[in-house]
C-alpha cells in the first residue's frame, strides 16, 4: 500500500519562499494568494516522503504518515 | 608552608594552582612566557589542561570556553598581547564568565621594550574593551604579593563572573624572592544555581541580591546560551531591546562598582602624620617605600599607600588620606590633611588621574614617573617628595 | 535501511526555542535546512542533549544562538573555534559542534580554523557556507566566487576563493565533507558521520543566501539556487567509482605512536578543478591522534611519575 500524508502548515512560521511547492515532487502544495504561504493543494497527493518538511527552512510544514485510503472511496479530507 | 625561592611569575602561576585553576591557554611573549611554561609542567598532574594556543586572541577565547565547561582558567601576557584580546575581554565580561588575565607589563607603545618594565596598562586594563562595564585589576609589587593576589585574582572572578586583571611588570615578574607557599588558600567558587536543571526559574542572566548571576556548567543540563550580543535576563539575544541594554549594561558596571570597598586591597606605610604622601603600585612601591624611610630619616614626614587593588579605583582610600570618610580612621588617625600627595608611577601619569580626580584639590597632587624601561630610584622619588613638601 | 525522519514540529519541540520563532532569516534562506539536517543527525545519533554544545560564530548563521535548545555560547566573529578548543579540553565528554559562515571560518577565523584542524581536536564544525557575508548586507568573503557581485566587489570579485574542504584537509582535518541544501539528507548523513568521527570533522554545507548573493547575482528563487547545487554539485564516493582512490587503511587508529596516519578515505578533489562541478559527500577521512586523547595520555604519564 504506498504511504499517504497528511501535512499542516504553521502559517506563523511559513515566510512564503516557494521551496516546499517548487521540489514536490507530487505537486500537492500551492503558494496561496496574496501573501504565497504554503498551501495543500492536492492532499490525496500526498504521499508522506517528507521532502518539504526536510527542506523547509522553517519548520512550518509537517508531514503526519495516516493510514492510506482504500482506491475509489470518498476521501473527506 | 613550604619555603621557596621563586620568580614572580612563578609565585602567579602557584597561587593560580592553589586557588584552583585547572586551564590555562597561552601564547609566548616576554615577559611573561615563565607563567606558560610553568603552567604547561604543572597542569597535568593536578588534572588540569594546558594548551599554547596559536595566537592571543585564541588564548583568551579558549579560557572562556573552558570557563563555560566550569573549569577555573587563566591566561597571561604582556602590552601587546593584551591590545590584542580586549574583544575577547569583553565578551568575557559581556557573557559573565570568571577568568583571569595576567598582563606582566613592559615599555609601549606597540612593540617596545619587550624586556622592560613599565605600568602603562592601567588604563588599558580599565577601558581596553569597548562598552561600558565593571573592571577590576590587582597590582603585585612583590612575589608575595605574585601569590597572594593571583589567589585573590581568581577569588574574585569566580565571585564577580568577570574577567579579573592582575597586572603586574617585568621588574616584580622577573624577580626571584623567598615566600612561604601556605598548604591551602582560601578559594571562592561561582555560585551554581539552586534549581535543578530543568527549572523554568532558572534565568541565566538574572542577577542575585549582589548582581551576579548564579552560574550553571555547560553540560549541566540547563541548556542556557551565553550570549555576546545584547541580552536579557533569560539570556536570549535582544540585540534591539532599549530595556535590557539599560539594564544589562547597569548591571555589569555596578555588581563590581558597588563592591569596590569589599575588593580594595592595599598596605601603607607611616601615612598617619604624612605631609607628602606617596600613592604607587606594583615595582614603584618598593622605591617608594624605600624613599618614605631615607625621607624619614631626614626628618621628613613622608607616607606610603601602595594599591594592589587599581580597579575599581579606591576613591575612598583616597578620601580617607585626606583625613575624611571611613578610611580616614584606619589611614589618618590623627585626622587632617596632607599638604601634597605623589603618585610614583611607571608611565607618563595613569593613576595620577584617578588620584587627582578623587583628592579634589584638597593638596597638590603631582607625579613621579619615568617610562624609559627604568624602575624609579629611591632617591629620584625623594628628591620630588623635596619639591613638594 | 531507512532511518525515520523526524517531523518538524517533534525538531522544533525538542531541539529549538518555540518562543524565539519565527527566526531572522529571509524568506528562502537555506540556513534553517542545514540546522534541521544537524538535529536530524543528533536525534538519529541519540545524543544526550545535556552534553551536546554549540559554539556559535558571528553572522547570519550565528543567530541560530536564539533557536537552539542547548547550551549554547554566542561568542564573537571568527572565534568559536578557540572557545570550542578551550570547552571540548576542559570536558571532553561534551559533544561540542561549532556553527560557523564562510567569512567567520575562513577570513576572521582562518587561523583559528588551520589550527584546530591542525590539532584534530574532536570538533564538529558546520560551516554555513552562502558564499557571501550576509548580516552585513551582502560584502564577498574568501568564498565568494570569481567574477561574481557583491556590494565590495561591486565591478566582480577579482579575489580567488578559498575551496574549505581543500582548506580544511591541507591543515590536517580528519573528517572532511560537502553537501548541500539541495542534498539535505546527504548532509544530515554527513553531519551524522562528522559528530561520530573522533577528531576534527568539517562539512562544507552549501547554503543559498536568495536575498544577497541570489539577488545581486541574478539567480533567481530560493529553490533556483537549490537547483543550482543540484546542478553543481557531483556526488562522489564509493558509488562513483573513486573507492579505489582510498588508501587501504582498516580505519584503526593508524600511527599513534609516529604521529602519521593512512587516509581511510580520499577523494582526489584536484579532477574536479576547472570542470564547474562541487564534489559532494565524504572527501576525505583519516585516523590521526586527536588532541584530548593524547592529552589524557600526558596527564596519566605525569600523574604516574608524581606518585
Amino acid at each position: 500500500m504506498p504511504k499517504k500524508g497528511l501535512i499542516t502548515v504553521d502559517l506563523k512560521l511559513c515566510k512564503s519562499c516557494g521551496i516546499c511547492v517548487e521540489f514536490c515532487p507530487r505537486k500537492v502544495l500551492v503558494s496561496e494568494e496574496p501573501l504565497l504561504k504554503a498551501k495543500v493543494a492536492e492532499p490525496e497527493r500526498c504521499n508522506a516522503c517528507q521532502l518539504c518538511e526536510i527542506y523547509c527552512p522553517d519548520w512550518a510544514i509537517s508531514v503526519e504518515e495516516v493510514e492510506a485510503v482504500e482506491a475509489g472511496k470518498e476521501d473527506s479530507r | 608552608m613550604t619555603r621557596r625561592l621563586l620568580l614572580g611569575n612563578e609565585a602567579i602561576g602557584e597561587g593560580a594552582l592553589a586557588a584552583g585553576v585547572r586551564f590555562f591557554a597561552g601564547y609566548p611573549i616576554t615577559p611573561a612566557t615563565e607563567i606558560a611554561e610553568f603552567m604547561a609542567r604543572r597542569l597535568p598532574a593536578v588534572d588540569g589542561t594546558f594548551i599554547q594556543m596559536e595566537d592571543e586572541i585564541g588564548s583568551m577565547c579558549a579560557v572562556v570556553g573552558a570557563s563555560l565547561a566550569g573549569v577555573k582558567a587563566m591566561t597571561a601576557s604582556s602590552g601587546p598581547g593584551l591590545s590584542l584580546k580586549q574583544e575577547a575581554i569583553g565578551m568575557a565580561a559581556m557573557q559573565e564568565v570568571p577568568c583571569v588575565v595576567v598582563d606582566v607589563m613592559r615599555v609601549g607603545p606597540s612593540t617596545g621594550m619587550a624586556t622592560l618594565p613599565a605600568q602603562q596598562d592601567v588604563m588599558q586594563a580599565r577601558w581596553g574593551t569597548h562598552g561600558d562595564r565593571g573592571a577590576i585589576a590587582l597590582c603585585p609589587s612583590s612575589v608575595k604579593e605574585c601569590f597572594d593576589l593571583a589567589v585573590r585574582a581568581v577569588n574574585l572572578a569566580e565571585r564577580f563572573r568577570t574577567p579579573v586583571h592582575l597586572l603586574a611588570d617585568a621588574e616584580v615578574g622577573h624577580m626571584r624572592e623567598v615566600i612561604d607557599i601556605p598548604e591551602r588558600v582560601e578559594i571562592e567558587n561561582r555560585r551554581r544555581p539552586t534549581v535543578p536543571a530543568g527549572d523554568p526559574s532558572f534565568q541565566a542572566y538574572a542577577g542575585d541580591a549582589d548582581g551576579v548571576p548564579p552560574m550553571a556548567d555547560f553540560g549541566a543540563g540547563y541548556l542556557w546560551h551565553a550570549e555576546a550580543s545584547t541580552h536579557n535576563a533569560r539570556g536570549d539575544l535582544a540585540s534591539t531591546d532599549h530595556v535590557a541594554a539599560a539594564a544589562l549594561n547597569r548591571r555589569l558596571i555596578d555588581k563590581v562598582n558597588q563592591k569596590a570597598k569589599e575588593i580594595t586591597f592595599y598596605s601603607e606605610r607611616r601615612l598617619d602624620d604624612a605631609e607628602v604622601v606617596i600613592v604607587s603600585y606594583g615595582v614603584s612601591a618598593r622605591g617608594a617605600a624605600e624613599a618614605v624611610e631615607m625621607a624619614r630619616a631626614e626628618g621628613i614626614k613622608a607616607g606610603l599607600l601602595t594599591l594592589q587593588t587599581i580597579w575599581p579605583f579606591p576613591a575612598h582610600l583616597i578620601e580617607g588620606l585626606m583625613g575624611e570618610g571611613e578610611a580616614a580612621a584606619k589611614l589618618r588617625p590623627q585626622g587632617g590633611c596632607p599638604k601634597a600627595v605623589l603618585v610614583a608611577e611607571l608611565n607618563a601619569g595613569q593613576v595620577v588621574i584617578e588620584v587627582d580626580r578623587a583628592v579634589r584639590g584638597r593638596a597638590s597632587v603631582e607625579l613621579v614617573g619615568r617610562h624609559d624601561g627604568r624602575i624609579l630610584a629611591p632617591a629620584d622619588i625623594l628628591a620630588r617628595i623635596k619639591e613638594v613638601r | 535501511m531507512a532511518t525515520a525522519i523526524m517531523h518538524a514540529k517533534d525538531l522544533r519541540e525538542k531541539y529549538l526555542v518555540g518562543r524565539n520563532l519565527p527566526t531572522i532569516w529571509c524568506s528562502g534562506c537555506g540556513i534553517g535546512t542545514v540546522i534541521s539536517a544537524t538535529m536530524r543527525a543528533i536525534e538519529r545519533l541519540g545524543l544526550a542533549q545535556q552534553e551536546t554544545v554549540f559554539c556559535i560564530g558571528i553572522g547570519c548563521s550565528g543567530y541560530s544562538s536564539r533557536y537552539v535548545n542547548f547550551d549554547a555560547t554566542h561568542t564573537l566573529h571568527g572565534r568559536a573555534l578557540p572557545v570550542a578548543t578551550g570547552m571540548k579540553l576542559a570536558n571532553p565528554k561534551l559533544k561540542v559542534i561549532v556553527l560557523t559562515g564562510d567569512g567567520d571560518s575562513m577570513a576572521i577565523g582562518g587561523n583559528h580554523f588551520i589550527h584546530a584542524a591542525r590539532r584534530n581536536i574532536d570538533l564538529t564544525t558546520i560551516i554555513f557556507n552562502n558564499g557571501i557575508y550576509g548580516m552585513t548586507g551582502g560584502q564577498y568573503s574568501p568564498a565568494t566566487p570569481f567574477g561574481a557581485l557583491s556590494t565590495t566587489s561591486p565591478y566582480g570579485m577579482i579575489e580567488g576563493d578559498f575551496d574549505a574542504a581543500k582548506l580544511a584537509i591541507a591543515a590536517g582535518a580528519t573528517y572532511v565533507a560537502r553537501s548541500s541544501t539541495y542534498h539535505a539528507q546527504q548532509l544530515t548523513d554527513i553531519i551524522a558521520g562528522a559528530i561520530t568521527h573522533p577528531g576534527f570533522s568539517v562539512v562544507d554545507a552549501l547554503c543559498q543566501c536568495p536575498n544577497h548573493f541570489g539577488r545581486l547575482n541574478k539567480q533567481g528563487t530560493a529553490a533556483a539556487m537549490m537547483r543550482g547545487y543540484r546542478d553543481q554539485c557531483v556526488r562522489v564516493g564509493p558509488t562513483d567509482g573513486t573507492a579505489g582512490e582510498a588508501a587501504g587503511a582498516t580505519g584503526e587508529s593508524a600511527g599513534a605512536t609516529d604521529g602519521g596516519s593512512m587516509p581511510v578515505a580520499r577523494v582526489d578533489l584536484d579532477r574536479y578543478e576547472g570542470t564547474g562541478r562541487i564534489p559532494i559527500g565524504l572527501l576525505y577521512k583519516a585516523i590521526r591522534p586527536e588532541l584530548t586523547a593524547e592529552y589524557a595520555k600526558v596527564r596519566e604519564a605525569t600523574e604516574a611519575s608524581e606518585a
